[in-house]
């Protein structure tokens, strides 16, 4: 299991990456990238997100 | 390949926004090569922000408000409890302005080159290393890479901040302490004075925070809403919600969409490591109780850039002669984050009932005082025995925050 970004949906903030605690997500400027190595699905991602942009899956 | 650019920057700040840009004003101004470094392709641009900015916070930075970017002049607020009841504080003086911040930043940034500082944008910086003294970075540019080398980083880069973490300083935020943000700047809409803030209250409304309306002229406004981050909910469902049933703003046209994760909990304990200072979001400089950090980030930049002049000066860029740049910050506004983080706490423990009755009884005055932990003996007094008598549980909560000496 890995946390999955929706770019459909995702506004580009970098609250998910800021609650990330093993820095598994990196926001660039157009796009989230996540290390599904460094994730471990905690969710604390899918919480913060504003939107609904992030999914464990 | 290792081709890093041969000139050594004094500093190299990382994030362009206002706490970065202050702190590169600052450098520039003491003459001292400094380069700004954002992943962003504009600056100000997308904005994760109400963009509200008091008059004490122009004066205390000794800025201007210019036409341009303080587009909105506010003379006051309006705090509405779930039931519809308000309690309202209007001025004849300008307390403050919405600011356009795209315009604000782009400002700061002219002013900042002009004063000799670099900027560079869209320069992603994906690696940061220490050698020999100095800081390596390693900055994804377009399809290349290229290599950069300071004696020291001032980390601005938000709450995504990322480059402090690479050089062993935790930014991480705790889900607790950092709420969910998300705005729209709308307009055609109506239904409310253009010259206050206005803050609606409510458990169903925005669990743990707030829906705010910021005015920014000509029935335009950004209006949005921050919650607690554990909430099951998302922000934007709660707004949404919210604006469903609001009959000035439902046919609004939406302008903008903004998001945003905001770190409530305090200030970083620690600001600094080797070669290294944080301030704004990164170093979670932001109000506990109404979540604005524009005038607080500038401060942190500007009070970051003077200990890193005396470092310069002192050709010493350990964490030991950086950290007196986290002591002067929580000598001079440690103080007043106690005070406000116990006005946080004492807010989300209000329920529906409790901001009805609130709003009915105390005056703007008392609930600033309350909000800033600065009531009197007097005030308490008044409060418990006049006002909050009636409602036993809702004292038994002001009294334990009334009485609480965490100072």
């Amino acid at each position: 299991m890995s946390v999955k970004n929706n770019p459909n949906k995702c506004l580009y903030c970098g609250a998910c990456v800021g609650v990330c605690p093993t820095q598994a997500i990196t926001l660039k400027d157009t796009r989230i990238e996540i290390n599904k190595e460094k994730c471990v699905s905690c969710g604390a991602c899918v919480k913060i997100c504003p939107v609904g942009a992030m999914k464990l899956e | 390949m290792f081709d890093a650019e041969k000139k050594i920057w004094e500093v190299i700040i990382v994030g362009a926004g206002p706490a970065g840009l202050a702190a590169a004003t600052e450098m520039a101004k003491a003459k001292t090569s400094v380069l700004v470094l954002d992943r962003k392709q504009e600056i100000g641009c997308p904005k994760r922000c109400a963009e509200g900015l008091g008059n004490g916070w122009f004066k205390r930075l000794k800025l201007k408000p210019k036409k341009e970017w303080a587009v909105q002049e506010i003379k006051g607020a309006q705090l509405y409890s779930p039931n519809g009841k308000s309690v309202k504080m209007k001025k004849k003086k300008v307390l403050g302005y919405v600011l356009e911040r795209k315009m604000f930043e782009k400002d700061l940034a002219i002013n900042a080159v002009k004063l000799g500082a670099k900027i560079l944008m869209k320069h992603q910086v994906v690696n940061a290393t220490r050698e020999n003294g100095l800081v390596k970075l390693e900055v994804e540019v377009n399809d290349s890479k290229k290599y950069f080398q300071t004696k020291m980083i001032i980390a601005c880069d938000g709450i995504d901040s990322k480059v402090a973490r690479m050089l062993g300083l935790n930014t991480k935020n705790n889900l607790k302490d950092t709420d969910a943000g998300y705005q729209y700047e709308m307009t055609g809409i109506t239904g409310y004075d253009e010259n206050l803030l206005h803050l609606y209250f409510g458990t169903d409304v925005a669990p743990r925070g707030y829906i705010w309306i910021f005015p920014k002229r000509n029935k335009t406004a950004n209006v949005g809403i921050g919650i607690g981050a554990y909430e099951e909910k998302t922000a934007k469902y709660y707004l949404d919600k919210w604006i469903a049933n609001q009959e000035g703003l439902k046919n609004g046209s939406i302008i903008e969409v903004n998001a945003g994760g905001i770190p409530v909990g305090g200030f970083l304990d620690k600001m600094t490591a080797d070669n290294l200072l944080v301030a704004g979001d990164a170093g979670h400089m932001v109000d506990p109780i109404h979540g604005g950090g524009i005038g607080i980030a500038m401060e942190g930049g500007k009070l970051a850039a003077k200990h890193a002049l005396t470092a310069i000066k002192k050709k010493d860029y350990s964490d030991k002669q950086l950290n007196a740049y986290t002591k002067d910050w929580f000598s001079s506004r440690g103080k007043e984050l106690m005070r406000r983080l116990k006005g946080r706490h004492l807010l989300e423990q209000l329920s529906n009932d409790d901001f009805n009755y609130l709003a009915e009884s105390i005056t703007m005055d008392e609930a600033l005082k309350i909000g800033n932990g600065t009531l009197t003996a007097k005030d308490k007094v008044v409060l418990g025995t006049k006002k909050l008598i009636k409602r036993p549980g809702l004292l038994k909560i002001m009294m334990k925050y009334f009485n609480d000496k965490t100072e």
